[in-house]
């Protein structure tokens, strides 16, 4: 059941009883009714409509799809490719996994106006190889959608051709970065590419221009050009429209996934009205709003942000309303949506241990502040929680962090340099080293 | 090359298939690898070689994706695969005691086969069902919200299961 101040487009049949993931039940929903009269339309016009709708990628960057779409080459007389990224391994996120499972024929509808859109006539959806069954879900509603022209070599029986081909990942978190992701659909080692090109839209799968979409985002375009891109616009705020699903975990009553429209609900709403508050007898102490890589938020801090008009305002962790500009002024970001709680039962070297031994096992290994600052960091804190923590290991770590951060080739330096660089500024009373300074270590997360 | 007699005649179908999805064949070694490792178990040196010559490559560009990519695995595993989610989510709601718990029933360690190479467990990073923590996969399905109880509790229904299996 939908929480009472969620708008729901793209989970709208999610969890739904009787909703299967087969094309008869989603046809018997509208299903492929916008496909069908976008093929109708021009393709410049569906690009228009994306545009318009303000549109910001929901992969993790927040990128506007619109522009990114007006970056691909498309006079170069190579073929171009859309690549949707359902890779999903962002600690905290988990959004596409239910679309994937449940609603997989929406996905195929977004990807099918997309393609179409942008005269793209080969598609893959790069799945995470954790997500067997969605693979199987996703190649069988292919082929039910082939079957029935919504894909295939004449689609609706416009003469456009385009297949979509489901690619298993194998196990590799930096398969989500796009280059890393294109090289990895290339059958190489997913080596993040080294910029420029800036864009795949430029320069992406075998050297052709290639659109790279988040599941969630694809998702959208097919309601952007069903509403109309200036009426998805309303949906929102300004800058920061549609909707979007945040996926909550951690410490609260009710996690879960929940879909809102874009900045109207703030950190605390969602947490305390939505989510139900902590668990009985704690406080929150600590949240992460946009997935593991995002900065941390601690309860207790406040934000002073500059208005439009000059003036200022002050923010609580509370009353951050959770869209992307507003929690990239307060120092962290939107990222994927992944919110991951902590109540005061948490010792935070002990989080951030847990976290660091993600980065330090995913980390490709290209670059070397990020191969071995990743490592170095998994070494102090889990030397720290073990007893071992010496008195400057808290400086230690941020000299560590500061020196992966925008010396990489990926963004992946500066992902596993925020949660350090965070965690060590907000609670540096944790991280004074030596076993005194510590609070009760459960070590039940390291 | 003798392993090749025991792949199934449709994963050799499903591998022509799949080589075709793509205008590069290149492309197809990681569902190529996935294909083997689902029908041998594992992914043995003398496959490593067939798929390179299958798609035009040297051994070399197929060893470094099977030494890259976790999910593969150049060696055998207990007959069932459990994967238990190690990262933040899942540990904050307790995923640390659940592969405690799995270790004790099977009498061994993440990586190992159990004395009676029944499983392997290994503790995996984000599976991406964190609101549902902590989360553990047995071979291809999801399971949510176990505890040491629920663990316990899977953990009598593989050997059950296996107990049933008419030894060979
Ligand atoms: C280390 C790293 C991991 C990423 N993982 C994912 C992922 O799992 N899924 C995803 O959609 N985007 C991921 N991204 C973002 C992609 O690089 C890319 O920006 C996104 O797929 C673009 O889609 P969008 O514009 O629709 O958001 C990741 C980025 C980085 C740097
Ligand atoms: S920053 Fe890290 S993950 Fe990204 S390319 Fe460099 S080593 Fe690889
Ligand atoms: S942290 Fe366990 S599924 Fe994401």
């Amino acid at each position: 059941m939908p929480a009472p101040a969620e708008r729901r487009l793209i989970f709208a049949h999610i969890d739904e009883p009787g909703y299967t993931p087969d094309l008869a039940c989603y046809l018997r929903h509208g299903g492929y009714g916008v496909l069908q009269r976008a093929v109708a339309r021009k393709p410049e016009e569906l690009c228009d409509e994306v545009k318009k709708s303000g549109l910001r990628g929901r992969g993790g960057a927040g990128f506007p799809c619109g522009f990114k779409w007006s970056l691909l080459d498309r006079k170069s007389g190579k073929p171009i490719y859309l690549i949707v990224n359902a890779d999903e391994s962002e600690p905290g996120t988990f959004k596409d996994r239910y679309i994937m499972h449940q609603d997989p024929h929406q996905l195929i509808e977004g990807i099918m106006i997309t393609c179409f859109a942008n005269n793209v006539k080969l598609a893959y959806i790069y799945i995470r190889g954790e997500f067997p069954q969605g693979a199987k879900i996703l190649g069988k509603a292919i082929a039910e959608a082939r079957a029935a022209n919504f894909c295939g070599p004449n689609i609706l029986g416009t003469g456009y051709g385009c297949e979509i081909y489901v690619h298993r990942g194998a196990g590799a978190y930096i398969c989500g970065e796009e280059t890393g992701l294109i090289e990895s659909l290339e059958g190489k080692r997913p080596y993040p590419r080294i910029k420029p090109p800036y864009f795949p839209a430029v320069l992406g799968l075998y050297q052709c221009p290639t659109i790279v979409n988040n599941v969630e985002t694809l998702c959208h375009v097919k309601h952007i050009v069903d509403l109309g891109g200036e009426a998805y616009a309303k949906i929102g705020t300004p800058n920061n429209t549609g909707t979007r699903i945040l996926c909550v975990s951690g410490h609260v009553k009710k996690p879960g996934f929940y879909e809102f429209e874009v900045g109207r609900i703030t950190l605390g709403q969602l947490l305390h009205e939505v989510c139900g508050g902590p668990l009985p007898g704690r406080k929150f102490k600590a949240v992460i709003p946009g997935g593991s890589s995002a900065k941390i938020l601690k309860f207790g801090e406040t934000f002073t942000l500059k208005n439009k008009d000059g003036s200022t305002r002050t923010l609580a962790v509370e009353d951050i309303p959770m869209d992307f500009d507003t929690l990239a002024a307060c120092g962290t970001m939107g990222g994927s949506g992944g919110v991951i709680v902590m109540d005061d039962s948490v010792n935070m070297v002990e989080a951030l241990a847990n976290i660091n031994a993600f980065y330090a096992h995913e980390s490709c290994g290209q670059c070397t502040p990020c191969r071995e600052g990743s490592l170095w960091m998994k070494k102090i804190t889990g030397r720290m929680v073990h007893g071992g923590a010496r008195p400057n290991d808290g400086e230690l770590l941020k000299s560590v962090a500061d020196q992966i951060a925008g010396r990489t080739i990926c963004a992946f330096g500066e992902a596993c340099a925020g949660p350090t660089q965070s965690f060590v500024a907000k609670f540096g009373d944790e991280f004074k080293g030596g076993p005194a300074a510590m609070p009760a270590s459960s070590l039940e997360l390291v | 090359m003798h392993w090749l007699m025991n792949l199934k005649p449709e994963t050799l179908r499903q591998i022509d298939e799949v080589i075709t999805h793509y205008p590069v064949k290149r492309s197809a070694a990681l569902p190529l690898l996935h294909l083997v490792q689902a029908d041998a178990g594992w992914i043995p040196p003398e496959a490593i070689e067939w798929v390179a010559q299958k798609l035009e490559l040297q051994p070399i560009n197929i060893y470094e994706l099977v030494t890259f990519y976790p999910m593969f695995r150049q060696k055998a595993i207990g007959r069932r695969h459990i994967k238990v989610c190690r990262t933040l989510s899942c540990a904050l709601t307790g995923g640390y005691r659940v592969c405690d718990q799995f270790q004790k029933e099977f009498n061994c360690r993440p990586g190992e086969i159990s004395p009676d190479g029944e499983v392997t467990i290994e503790f995996v990073e984000c599976l991406a069902s964190c609101g549902t923590g902590p989360v553990v996969m047995i071979d291809d399905d999801l399971h949510e919200r176990v505890d040491a109880a629920k663990a316990k509790q899977l953990s009598e229904q593989i050997k059950t299961a296996a107990s049933r299996r008419p030894s060979p």
